[in-house]
């Protein structure tokens, strides 16, 4: 049965993999600090301190998490719903934007 | 028996077996992190819909102790999530003693987090003035999200160093396998992940770098 599949581990990468994913992610981490540092304009520093996160969040879960090496039909059952749903977060952006022009002047 | 279904189909999803070659445990605890993680982003969007709603938007963490302090502590949890790997593989492996020696180092990870954290918090509240409802800038939302956020995820890591407590213990002694060692890594892997998002979204977009704004 394919449901004891005990002895047959599945390698999730080595030694060298961990290391080189932890070195990427201190470098990222570094990037964003040294944007800190540099009091980059909002804007911009949102950006790209989202899609570092992202990058991040995104090697931490294939190699630590072992998704790169689970099946497909797993992270095809977990993902797309929880990124449909943090996106549908987005729709209250409009509110928050609207707040400040409806306060009544001091 | 098995023979007969996989003559008469080899679809995984025909029954007889997992259709994710997983155990039950692991995806249980996957399904358990992706409602956190909704948890998590709720609370993430409230912060800076609240960042949004108010212009005034405090900047309290100075570049010089507060941004060096959660660097060193991204730190801490970064290498923490490097040594649960190592314990995960050392398990796979069939090295008890050895991943026990790698579960206590990340517990020791998280430790630290939590001792700098809990200083930096102190030094808000003692040395800022702020609280969950009252600031010296005014934005008594600052206060009410941040500790809410930030609350909410030491609350995860001291739930994770109880939880490595438990593994570390039972792996000495000869009972859990090498999934239970992962599931747990799995948890402790998604604390670190929403770390990286707290700390730039928090901490790094309101550094200060010089005198007071």
């Amino acid at each position: 049965m394919s449901a004891h599949t005990e002895g047959a581990v599945h390698e999730g990468g080595t030694t060298v993999t961990f290391l080189t994913v932890w070195i990427i992610l201190l470098i990222l981490t570094g990037v964003e600090v040294l944007l800190a540092y540099e009091q980059v304009p909002t804007l911009i520093m949102l950006t790209i301190l989202v899609g570092l996160s992202i990058i991040k969040a995104a090697l931490i879960i294939a190699y630590f998490m072992h998704m790169k090496f689970e099946r497909l039909s797993l992270f095809l059952t977990l993902f797309p719903m929880l990124i449909f749903c943090i996106v549908l977060m987005l729709i209250f952006l409009g509110d928050a934007t609207r707040i400040p022009v409806m306060r009544p002047p001091v | 028996m098995s023979s007969v279904s996989v003559a008469t189909s080899s679809s995984p999803w025909a029954g007889g077996q997992s259709p994710y070659a997983t155990n039950s445990k692991k995806f249980g605890m996957w399904l358990f992190l992706i409602s956190d993680s909704l948890t998590f982003a709720a609370l993430l969007f409230a912060y800076t819909y609240s960042r949004v709603a108010n212009p005034d938007w405090p900047k309290p963490f100075q570049f010089s102790p507060s941004i060096i302090f959660s660097s060193i502590m991204t730190f801490c949890l970064l290498s923490s999530s490097l040594t649960m790997v190592m314990g995960v593989h050392a398990m796979n492996h069939g090295k008890r003693k050895s991943a026990v020696g790698w579960i206590l180092a990340t517990m020791a990870g998280g430790a630290a987090f939590v001792v700098l954290h809990m200083s930096e918090w102190m030094n808000l509240i003692n040395n800022e003035g702020v609280t969950p409802a009252h600031n010296p800038w005014n934005v008594p939302l600052f206060g009410a999200t941040f500790f809410g956020l930030t609350g909410l995820h030491m609350t995860h890591v001291i739930i994770g160093l109880i939880y490595l407590t438990i593994v570390a213990q039972a792996v000495g002694r000869g009972k859990f396998k090498a999934e239970d060692v992962e599931v747990a890594g799995l948890y402790w892997h998604f604390v670190d992940l929403v770390w990286m998002f707290i700390f730039p979204l928090v901490y790094l977009m309101s550094a200060r770098v010089g005198g007071p704004s």
